[in-house]
């Protein structure tokens, strides 16, 4: 076995490593033996036409819908069979890309909820303290994804763009290493992603992510390596420049449409 | 509201609830209290304790289905077996059984009544939406016919009657105006907790579930155990109700958990709305004033018929009820200028943001 392998298998430098994962729907093949390694503090982009398989992915690795066969490790630790909140509290953060906010409540309440739900203590009666820690941090994480003028709104009051930037307001809550960014920029307008590209650009080195993305000015702006996915499986992986030169990759996605 | 304003200030020297209160509360307050003073018996009890006590049990159903998307339609199930309770453990005239003061049957009712309503939320907090419904009056119906069958403990159809009213510190709560005032002590106290509540960790928790049941349950909270806790509480509230419910009848029978009174309670809750704590209040108020007027407008008979179209219309025109109406009233009025004040309007983000006042 090489000796790089077994270094991912002791977790020492991966966020992220998967073996081998499927994922079946009935005689559907979802996902087909995916293996993928995201190094600590990478920021990796999966590109891909519709239907090759990218969420599918974001929910096997979160665990929304484990995956049939194949093994995730997180930090080397194996988490396949973990629940979605067992990964949550491991580190592990994903944003949806239909909105799974909380619309009657406040972008503030949504945040504290986010940063409640990864401390002890989740059950309470009492009304937090305005020194409450978990509520601070909700205002830190509602200034960092810009919507601080909002903090007080219901969420069904904000914009497109807003809800995607409090999507990932609560993917920052708690302590974070690793972030499965599914399109983030869906339906954003031109000013909108430049804010996106910020954000994203303004995290902290040591968090991972994984970003879905179809707009190539926003993937390739903010990821390291980029990994191009069809028909449910890796098709290859390569640095930005590599995958846009890559004839085959422009054949499958760039221009797939003329084949 | 109140999360952010204190920000960088110096410790406030008002408590921040303090400053939530406005002109209006003080003049609805002031109102409720002088209200017995100057209103004669009928008006003091038929109108306004019972406007207050169903005002109660409806807010138990406002509870659980504003802020947790559960419509429970057997809260006045769990308001009768408060009842009932107190009619078995307590004294009354025509079946007794173990004839314990009120001070002993009381408590011991109220537990019995939440364990129960604990019971409804364990059962029901795995469906959803009709099914809940469904579920809930399935048990109020079984209920119904349990204790008019049981002769044994629930004495079959003709119940109990002649149940004491509290008595203490001289006086007989029974009267009109003591019971008005328990009445409004009950309701104000369980109205300031539901608005506590809502703000409160648990009320953020159980109206995010309601939003989106499987996020929070990724992000790690106890989405069951939040919804029967809503259920325990909603009872608890109700239960007291149904104990002043009890106590201005005097009697308790099949007939107070029949369907008619289980609907009424939703149709009370609706009519005022489901927004805010207030709505069943504004409810039951116009609910009872229908329900003992309405025999001057039309014959008895056709009460419900009347109440029934109040319902439909106020439902069609404003899903949230008179709550709704009043927000949308107060909406056209700013949009016309009329009210060309500051916009700091009551009722108006309060409401959408079922913030505690």
């Amino acid at each position: 076995m090489a000796e790089a392998l077994r270094l991912n298998r002791a977790g020492a430098a991966h966020a992220l490593v998967l073996e081998g994962v499927s994922r079946t729907f009935g005689a559907l093949v979802a996902l087909d033996k995916v293996d993928l390694t995201v190094g600590a503090g990478e920021r990796r982009g999966i590109l891909g036409a519709n239907g090759a398989g990218k969420t599918t992915l974001f929910n096997a690795i979160t665990g929304d819908f484990p995956s049939t066969a194949g093994r995730i490790r997180f930090f080397g630790e194996d988490v396949t069979k973990l629940a979605p909140f067992e990964r949550i509290r491991r580190g592990m953060r994903r944003t949806y890309q239909n909105s799974m906010l909380f619309r009657g409540l406040s972008v503030l309440d949504n945040l504290y909820l986010a940063c409640r739900g990864v401390s002890a203590g989740r059950f309470s009666f009492i009304r937090p303290r305005q020194d409450d820690a978990a509520l601070e941090s909700a205002r830190d994480l509602a200034h960092a994804v810009h919507l601080d003028g909002v903090a007080e709104s219901l969420v069904s009051d904000l914009s497109h763009g807003q809800q995607r930037q409090l999507e990932i307001g609560m993917a920052l809550s708690g302590a974070p290493r690793l972030i499965l960014f599914d399109e983030p920029a869906a339906g954003l307008s031109p000013a909108e992603r430049r804010d996106l590209v910020q954000i994203l650009s303004a995290l902290p080195r040591h968090i991972s992510f994984v970003i879905i993305e179809h707009d190539l000015d926003v993937a390739l702006r903010v990821v390291d390596r980029v990994t191009v996915m069809h028909n449910g499986a890796v098709f290859k992986h390569g640095t930005p420049a590599e995958i846009q030169d890559d004839p085959d990759v422009q054949r499958i996605y760039l221009g797939g449409k003329h084949g | 509201m109140s999360w952010t304003a204190t920000g960088a200030a110096p410790k406030p020297a008002t408590p921040a609830w303090m400053k939530t209160i406005r002109p209006q509360h003080v003049l609805v307050l002031l109102f409720l209290i002088a209200y017995p003073l100057v209103a004669s018996p009928f008006w003091t009890v038929q109108i306004g304790a019972q406007s207050l006590f169903l005002g109660v049990i409806a807010l138990s159903l406002m509870f659980l289905a504003g802020y947790g998307g559960m419509v429970s339609l057997s809260q006045m199930t769990v308001a009768g077996v408060a009842g009932y309770m107190v009619a078995v453990f307590g004294t009354n005239s025509t079946h007794p059984l173990f004839g314990w003061p009120l001070w002993a049957a009381v408590p011991i009712a109220i537990v019995i009544a939440t364990a129960f309503a604990t019971l409804i939320g364990i059962i029901s907090v795995r469906t959803a939406g009709i099914y809940t419904i469904m579920i809930t009056l399935a048990i109020g119906v079984a209920a119904f016919y349990f204790a008019q069958q049981n002769y044994e403990i629930f004495n079959g159809h003709s119940g109990f009657a002649g149940l004491p009213g509290p008595v203490g510190f001289g006086m007989d709560w029974r009267a009109p105006m003591p019971f008005y005032y328990m009445s409004l002590a009950v309701a104000a106290l369980s109205y300031l907790a539901v608005v506590y509540l809502a703000r409160s960790t648990f009320g953020l928790t159980l109206q995010a579930i309601r939003d989106n049941a499987r996020r929070m349950n990724a992000l790690g909270f106890n989405v069951n155990l939040h919804r029967v806790v809503a259920h325990a509480v909603a009872g608890l509230i109700a239960a007291i109700g149904g104990l002043l419910y009890v106590w201005m009848n005097g009697r308790v029978s099949p007939g107070t958990i029949d369907i008619g009174p289980v609907i009424d309670i939703l149709v009370i809750a609706v009519i005022g709305g489901l927004r805010h704590p207030i709505g069943p209040f504004i409810g039951a108020v116009l609910f009872v004033l229908m329900k003992n007027f309405a025999i001057d407008l039309i014959s008895p008979e056709r009460f419900n018929t009347l109440i029934g179209l109040i319902f439909l219309a106020i439902v069609l025109v404003s899903p949230d009820g008179l709550l709704g109406l009043w927000r949308l009233a107060s909406d056209r009025l700013k949009a016309a200028g009329l009210n060309g004040s500051t916009g700091r309007q009551w009722g108006n983000n309060s409401w959408r943001n079922n913030n505690g006042k």
